[in-house]
């Protein structure tokens, strides 16, 4: 017998590629950003799995992407480090909160799933700008990058993650 | 040895993420170089099945302007016809043709990375091959990539890998175009000397030094132009003729003479 979160993922997945390769990817905000909010993957994930198989998941998700969108590799790299320094950013966000296992995302105040959600998108957008352009002489367009895709990204998973929110 | 394995045990998720990371690098890395086989890329047969699904769907909702540009072409090309004076024939033999051309959809546009690829819903099944140029109606768009049965992947203009001969219509100046990746409106033509004499709103097109595009594909005008930094080429953005945001029907062209050019040049370059 499945277990039911098992699928819940399964599904979060399957609806989170399809969403951002058939709608995400096409918004071209003022002419240039698009939204990533697959993302929200990392930030629904349960708190206690093993971390091993989250870098499993982020790795096929981040190269499902890559397939979509003709970008070689570089979601799989920006995924995967997110899912690395996930359990730090929780340690920081959540704090003392952390140490009972029982902590849902979804429970804690506003404030903390709005930083957890912003520091998840801030270094996924981090090194996937910093792969794409791959030179320090576009320092500055990958700072502009990072910072009005990740606000645009930001805006539209708060946005999704409340819809679907349990609460 | 016992070190070794607490030390292993102890970074087990550092170590399989630094592994991880690896393979994600080196995909990257090898995918970069110009034309080595990229397996994973939109025309494999996952994506290019989804896209295709999609742009089934979607193809329909803007069929009346897509009619109305294909007549509009049409037009152009009737009258082109009629005003040859030789009589056309209708017989032609297709073989003497120095260029093939195919038809093709875009199921995927992209122009906001600075590597835009497209996806066409044709491939090698009907023919294409790497290293054909690819046009639309109002003009040049990329070059094909790579190909699968059913579906190919075209590298934009907008893709600072791309690197095409142009020059200014009507005269024999030409220069390399390329794209500096800050808006999809406008792409660079650069190493045009600077005695050449310029005007804004001259019409940009291929060159003849190409053995992918015809010559005289037009390409879009001149907005701007400016020295370069040595004072001694000048640095010119080009609008598009195309809207790269707002594309579907394209004409894929296959020179046949393309093979024997290559030989040609490859001979020389071993001498």
């Amino acid at each position: 017998m499945l277990n039911n979160s098992y699928v819940i993922g399964v599904f979060r997945f399957l609806g989170l590629v399809l969403a951002q390769t058939l709608v995400f990817n096409k918004i071209n905000l003022f002419g240039q950003y698009n939204p990533m909010i697959y993302l929200l993957f990392l930030y629904w994930y349960p708190v206690t799995k093993y971390r091993a198989s989250l870098l499993g998941y982020s790795f096929l998700l981040g190269f499902v992407i890559d397939l979509f969108s003709d970008t070689m590799a570089m979601h799989t790299a920006a995924t995967l480090t997110t899912a690395f320094f996930r359990a730090k950013i929780m340690g920081f966000v959540f704090g003392v909160n952390l140490e009972f296992q029982n902590l849902k995302v979804s429970q804690s105040n506003r404030l903390q799933q709005f930083t957890f959600l912003g520091l998840l998108l801030l270094i996924h957008h981090l090194v996937f700008f910093s792969l794409e352009i791959f030179t320090l002489t576009n320092f500055l367009l990958i700072l502009r990058l990072v910072l009005v895709t990740g606000m645009i990204s930001f805006i539209f998973s708060a946005l999704l993650a409340s819809l679907f929110s349990s609460r | 040895m016992q070190r070794i394995i607490t030390f292993i045990l102890r970074n087990k998720i550092g170590l399989l993420y630094l592994a991880l990371l690896f393979v994600a690098v080196l995909l990257t890395a090898q995918n970069n170089a110009f034309h080595r086989a990229r397996y994973f890329n939109s025309a494999n047969w996952l994506s290019g099945k989804l896209y295709g699904a999609t742009f089934s769907i979607s193809s329909y909702f803007d069929l009346r302007v897509e009619n109305q540009r294909l007549q509009n072409e049409n037009k152009h090309l009737r009258r082109m016809l009629f005003n040859l004076n030789a009589t056309p024939q209708l017989d032609l033999d297709t073989t003497a043709l120095d260029y093939e051309v195919y038809v093709a959809q875009i199921i995927k546009n992209s122009f906001s990375s600075p590597n835009n690829i497209i996806t066409l819903n044709r491939g090698s099944d009907h023919g294409l091959k790497q290293d054909m140029g690819v046009i639309t109606s109002k003009g040049i768009l990329g070059i094909l990539e790579q190909t699968s049965p059913g579906f190919s992947t075209v590298q934009s203009i907008l893709n600072t890998k791309s690197n095409i001969n142009a020059k200014i219509a009507h005269t024999d100046y030409f220069g390399s175009l390329t794209w500096n990746i800050k808006d999809y409106r406008f792409v660079q033509l650069e190493d045009v000397p600077r005695l050449v004499p310029l005007q804004i709103g001259d019409t940009i097109v291929t060159g003849a030094m190409s053995s992918i595009f015809p010559e005289n594909i037009p390409i879009g005008t001149i907005a701007s132009f400016d020295l370069n930094p040595t004072q001694s080429f000048y640095q010119i953005d080009v609008q598009l003729f195309n809207d790269m945001t707002n594309l579907k029907q394209v004409y894929v062209i296959h020179n046949k003479k393309r093979p024997e050019v290559l030989t040609l040049e490859g001979a020389i370059d071993v001498k």
